[in-house]
C-alpha cells in the first residue's frame, strides 16, 4: 500500500539532509491530495502524514483532515481519522472541538466499532468541554449496552472524572451496579471508576465501602478458581483485575475498622495461597501486602505482609528485590521491629549490581541504623562507602554523619568515622557539613592531638578533596602546635617542622584545585600559626602580604585585614588568632579551668567587640569571652 | 494510570508513542528525548523500574525494541511489566512472530491494537482472546469498506 512505500523510500535516505528532503516533497504531495476531495486514497494519505509526524516532522496542516475524515460514514477513513486526532489533536487545540459533533453521533451508531472509536478518542484527548458534553451519552452507554461497549464507557468516565471531578456523581450510581458483570474487561473498568471516585472525592467512600462484600466475592472467586484459560497468566487468574481490587480494597479500607475488618480474612488468604514464582503472582502479592499495610489489619497480618517482603529481598529477580526495598522504605519507620528483622539482607543488598537497588538499600539501611546496632552497621556502609556509585556518594556520606551523630558509642568512635569519611570520600562530601565537622572535632578535645595529625597525613597526600582539605586546615591552623610537638599516644610519632606545615597550607593555596572556600581555609590557618610557632613569623607575613593583591575578591579581604593584624594591631592578633577563651578586664587567675591568654585594660567596648565579631568571622574558633567590664554583658560565641 | 508509552530502538527511533494526558508537542518531544536517553544508558542486567521526575518508568527489551512506560506513584509496576508483556503477546499473535519492521510498516494497525488493548492508561480488557478478536472484527469491517463497490451498492440499492 502507498504509505509503505513512502516509508521505504525514507528508509532508504542516507543522511539526515536526504530525508528531510523526502519528507518536504512528500508532505506537500499529501497537503495537495488533501486539497482535492479525492476519496479513494484519503486514508493512505493521512496515515503517510501520521507516519511524518512519528518521526519528528511538523504536520498540524492534517488536522482538519482528521476532522473531514472522522465525519466521513466510511469505517476505515474513521478509523484513521480517530488516530489522527489522538495524534495531532490535543484539548489545547481549537480543531478538537470540532470534532465533538461527529463523536457525539459515534457514540450511538449503531456499529459497536464506531461507538469504540469514539469512546477511545474522548478518553484519550477529551477537553473538560467536550466531557460536559458528553458525560450524559456515557452514562447511558454505561448501563444500556453490551459488555464491549459498557467497559469502554467506564473508562471514559474514568477520564470525565479526571477532567472535572463533579461529574462523578452522574456515575456513582451506575458504577455500583457494574459490580455484577461476569465480563472481566467490564469488572475491572468498574473497579478503576470506583477508584476514582473515591480519589476524587472522599464523600464517595461511604458509599462504595458498601461493595466491599461484592469485592471480596470477586476476589474469592478469582483465587480460588480452577484454571480459566481466557484469563490466565502464569498460573494466577487475571492478575490484572486482581491487582485492581486489591487497589480499591485498600482505599476502602484505610482508617475504617469495619471495612478492614470485612477483608481481612480475604487478604490473609491471598498472601498465602498466591504463587510468587512468576512476575504475574508476585504483582498481586505486591498489592496484597500495599494494602495490608495501608488498612487497619491485625498485627498477625502485617507481620505476614512484612515477611512477604523479606521473602522477595531474597528472590533472584532484581525487579522484586528493588520493589520489596520500595515498600520497606515506606514502612520503615512505622514498623521499624518487623524491618530489623531483615536488615542482614538488605544490607546484603548494598553489593548489587544495580545502582537503584544499591540507592534503594542505602536509603533502607540508614533508617535501620539504631544504637543497638550503630557499630556493625556502620562497618557495612563504611565498606559500601568505598565501592559506592559516584552518583550516590554525597548522599552516603551525608547518611554516614547523620547516622554518627545520632547514635556514636564514643567520641573516639565518633572522630574516627569523620576521619574515615573524610580521607577516603572527602571529595563527596557537601560543603554544607564542615562547619558542623569543625563543632564535631573541637567538642572532643582529648583527641584533638590525634586529630590533627591523622588529616596532616591525609593532607600530604592528597589535596584534591575539598572537605577534607577545610577541615584539615582548620584543625591545623587551630590545633598547630599540637601538630609540631610530633608526639601523639595513638599514631607512630612523625616529625613535622613548621616549614612542612606551611609548606601544604601555600600548597593548597596555590593549587589550581582548590576551592575558593579551602584557600580561605588555607590562609586562615597559616595566619593562626603566626601565634603557634616561633620560628617561621617572617614567611607567614609575607605569603600574607602576597595574597593582599590576590585576584580572588575574598581572599584578599582576608589577605589585607590580616596584613594589618600584623601591622597596626600587633597586639590584637594573639587574641584573634589563638583560640579558646578570651577573658578581658581581670588579670590572670590560676583558678578557672580555661587557657587564659591575656590582659587588656584600657581596650574601650568598640575594640573588644570588634575583636569578638573579627575572631569569630575569620576563624570559626570556638571561643568562649568572658567580660567583667561592667559596660559589656557575658557573652558565648561558638 | 499509564502516563505515556513509548516505543524505541536501540539508535534512539522511536516507532510508536501513546500519550493519556494532555501535554504540549515541545514538552512531548522534550521528555521522549531525555527518556530515551535515560533508558538507553541502562546495562543489560539492571532493574527494569527507574525513577524519573516525579513518574515511575517502567521498561523492558524485547530484541530490538525497548518498551517503556511511565506509570504514577500508586501505580503497580510489577503488573505493568504484565502489561507490556500482554501488548507484545498481542502484537506477536496478530502480526504471526513480531519484529521491529512489521511495527514500522504497519505502525497504523500497532496503535490500533494498542487502543483495543488500553484505554485512557487503564486496560480495557483482560482477556488476550477477547482483545485479539475485536481487532479481527474491526479488519473485518475495515476490508469490507475498503473492497470495491458495485454501482448498485454504491446507491444502496444492494
Amino acid at each position: 500500500c502507498p504509505e509503505n512505500e513512502m516509508i521505504r523510500v525514507i528508509r532508504s535516505a542516507r543522511t539526515q539532509g536526504e530525508e528531510r528532503g523526502v519528507i518536504q516533497r512528500e508532505c506537500a504531495a499529501i497537503r495537495a491530495q488533501f486539497r482535492q476531495a479525492d476519496s479513494g486514497g484519503r486514508s493512505h494519505n493521512l496515515a503517510k502524514l501520521l507516519y511524518v509526524h512519528m518521526l519528528g516532522y511538523p504536520a498540524h496542516f492534517g488536522q482538519m483532515e482528521c476532522v473531514r475524515m472522522i465525519a466521513s460514514p466510511r469505517y476505515s477513513e474513521k478509523r484513521i481519522g480517530y488516530l489522527g486526532a489522538m495524534m495531532l489533536l490535543d484539548e489545547k487545540q481549537d480543531a478538537s472541538l470540532l470534532i465533538t459533533n461527529s463523536i457525539k453521533n459515534d457514540l450511538s451508531h449503531s456499529s459497536q466499532y464506531i461507538q469504540s472509536l469514539a469512546l477511545c478518542t474522548l478518553a484519550c484527548m477529551g477537553s473538560a468541554e467536550m466531557c460536559r458534553d458528553l458525560a450524559p451519552e456515557i452514562e447511558r452507554l454505561l448501563k444500556a449496552s453490551n459488555s464491549y461497549i459498557k467497559k469502554k464507557a467506564a473508562l471514559c468516565a474514568v477520564h470525565i472524572v479526571r477532567k472535572i471531578p463533579e461529574l462523578g456523581e452522574l456515575f456513582t450510581p451506575s458504577a455500583h451496579s457494574l459490580l455484577s458483570d461476569k465480563n472481566h474487561g467490564v469488572l475491572h473498568g468498574a473497579v478503576v471508576l470506583i477508584t476514582e471516585l473515591c480519589e476524587r472525592n472522599p464523600g464517595n467512600l461511604d458509599e462504595f465501602r458498601k461493595a466491599v462484600p461484592e469485592l471480596v466475592q470477586i476476589m474469592k472467586g478469582l483465587v480460588t478458581s480452577g484454571y480459566s484459560p481466557e484469563h490466565n497468566v502464569a498460573g494466577i487468574s487475571d492478575p490484572f483485575l486482581q491487582v485492581r481490587v486489591l487497589r480499591l480494597l485498600r482505599i476502602l479500607g484505610r482508617n475504617n475498622d469495619e471495612a478492614s475488618d470485612a477483608m481481612n480474612d480475604l487478604l490473609a488468604q491471598v498472601a498465602t495461597n498466591t504463587d510468587s514464582s512468576k512476575t504475574a503472582g508476585s504483582a498481586v502479592l505486591y498489592e496484597t501486602v500495599l494494602t495490608i499495610m495501608d488498612i487497619k489489619s491485625e498485627s498477625g497480618l502485617r507481620v505476614l505482609a512484612v515477611n512477604i517482603l523479606g521473602r522477595f529481598l531474597l528472590n533472584n529477580d532484581r525487579n522484586i528485590r528493588y520493589i520489596s526495598m520500595t515498600s520497606l522504605q515506606k514502612i520503615v519507620q512505622t514498623d521499624h521491629t518487623a524491618v530489623q528483622r531483615h536488615r542482614g539482607t538488605i544490607v546484603d543488598c548494598l553489593k548489587d549490581q544495580d545502582a537503584s537497588v544499591k540507592r534503594r538499600a542505602l536509603e533502607l539501611s540508614l533508617a535501620l541504623v539504631s544504637a543497638a546496632n550503630i557499630r556493625s552497621m556502620m562497618k557495612e556502609l563504611l565498606r559500601f562507602l568505598s565501592t559506592c556509585p559516584p552518583e550516590l556518594r554525597s548522599h552516603a556520606t551525608s547518611g554516614i554523619f547523620n547516622a554518627a551523630e545520632r547514635y556514636a558509642p564514643s567520641q573516639r568512635w565518633h572522630i574516627d568515622t569523620i576521619l574515615h569519611v573524610l580521607i577516603t570520600a572527602g571529595g563527596d562530601v557537601r560543603d554544607e557539613t564542615v562547619p558542623n565537622l569543625i563543632q564535631l572535632i573541637s567538642v572532643a578535645s582529648e583527641l584533638h592531638c590525634y586529630t590533627v595529625h591523622k588529616l596532616y597525613r591525609a593532607l600530604i597526600s592528597d589535596i584534591s578533596q575539598q572537605s577534607l582539605v577545610q577541615v584539615a586546615c582548620w584543625c591545623i591552623g587551630e590545633y598547630g602546635d599540637l601538630l609540631l610537638k610530633g608526639d601523639c599516644d595513638e599514631i607512630e610519632p612523625m616529625q613535622v617542622t613548621e616549614d612542612d606545615v606551611l609548606d601544604v597550607l601555600e600548597t593548597i593555596l596555590q593549587s589550581h584545585m582548590s576551592s575558593p572556600t579551602s584557600r580561605g581555609f588555607a590562609l586562615t590557618a597559616i595566619m593562626k600559626l603566626s601565634t603557634r610557632i616561633t620560628n617561621n613569623i617572617d614567611r607567614i607575613r609575607s605569603v600574607v602580604s602576597i595574597y593582599g593583591s590576590c585576584i580572588d575578591v575574598e581572599l584578599q579581604q582576608r589577605a589585607v585585614e590580616y596584613n594589618a593584624l600584623f601591622k597596626k594591631y600587633d597586639h590584637m592578633r594573639y587574641l584573634i588568632m589563638s583560640s579558646h577563651t578570651i577573658i578581658l578586664g581581670i588579670p590572670m587567675s590560676k583558678s578557672t579551668g580555661f587557657k587564659l591568654h591575656s590582659v587588656v585594660e584600657g581596650w574601650s567596648p568598640q575594640d573588644i567587640l570588634s575583636v569578638i565579631m573579627y575572631k569569630h568571622t575569620y576563624t570559626q574558633s570556638n571561643f568562649v569571652v568572658i567580660c567583667v567590664v561592667p559596660t559589656i554583658l557575658h557573652s558565648r560565641y561558638g | 494510570m499509564m502516563r505515556f508509552m513509548l516505543l524505541f530502538s536501540r539508535q534512539g527511533k522511536l516507532r510508536l508513542q501513546k500519550w493519556y494526558t494532555a501535554t504540549a508537542e515541545r514538552d512531548k518531544k522534550k521528555m521522549v528525548r531525555e527518556l530515551m536517553q535515560v533508558v538507553l544508558a541502562r546495562k543489560p542486567k539492571m532493574c527494569s523500574f527507574l525513577e524519573w521526575r516525579d513518574l515511575k518508568i517502567v521498561y523492558k527489551r524485547y530484541a530490538s525494541l525497548y518498551f517503556c512506560c511511565a506509570v504514577e506513584e500508586q501505580d503497580n509496576e510489577l503488573i505493568t511489566l504484565e502489561v507490556i508483556h500482554r501488548f507484545v503477546e498481542l502484537l506477536d499473535k496478530y502480526f504471526g512472530s513480531v519484529c521491529e519492521l512489521d511495527i514500522i510498516f504497519n505502525f497504523e494497525k500497532a496503535y490500533f491494537i494498542l487502543d483495543e488493548f488500553l484505554m485512557g492508561g487503564e486496560i480495557q480488557d483482560t482477556s488476550k482472546k477477547g482483545v485479539l478478536k475485536a481487532i479481527e472484527q474491526a479488519d473485518l469491517l475495515q476490508e469490507e469498506d475498503e473492497s470495491p463497490r458495485s454501482v448498485l451498492e454504491e446507491m444502496g440499492l444492494a
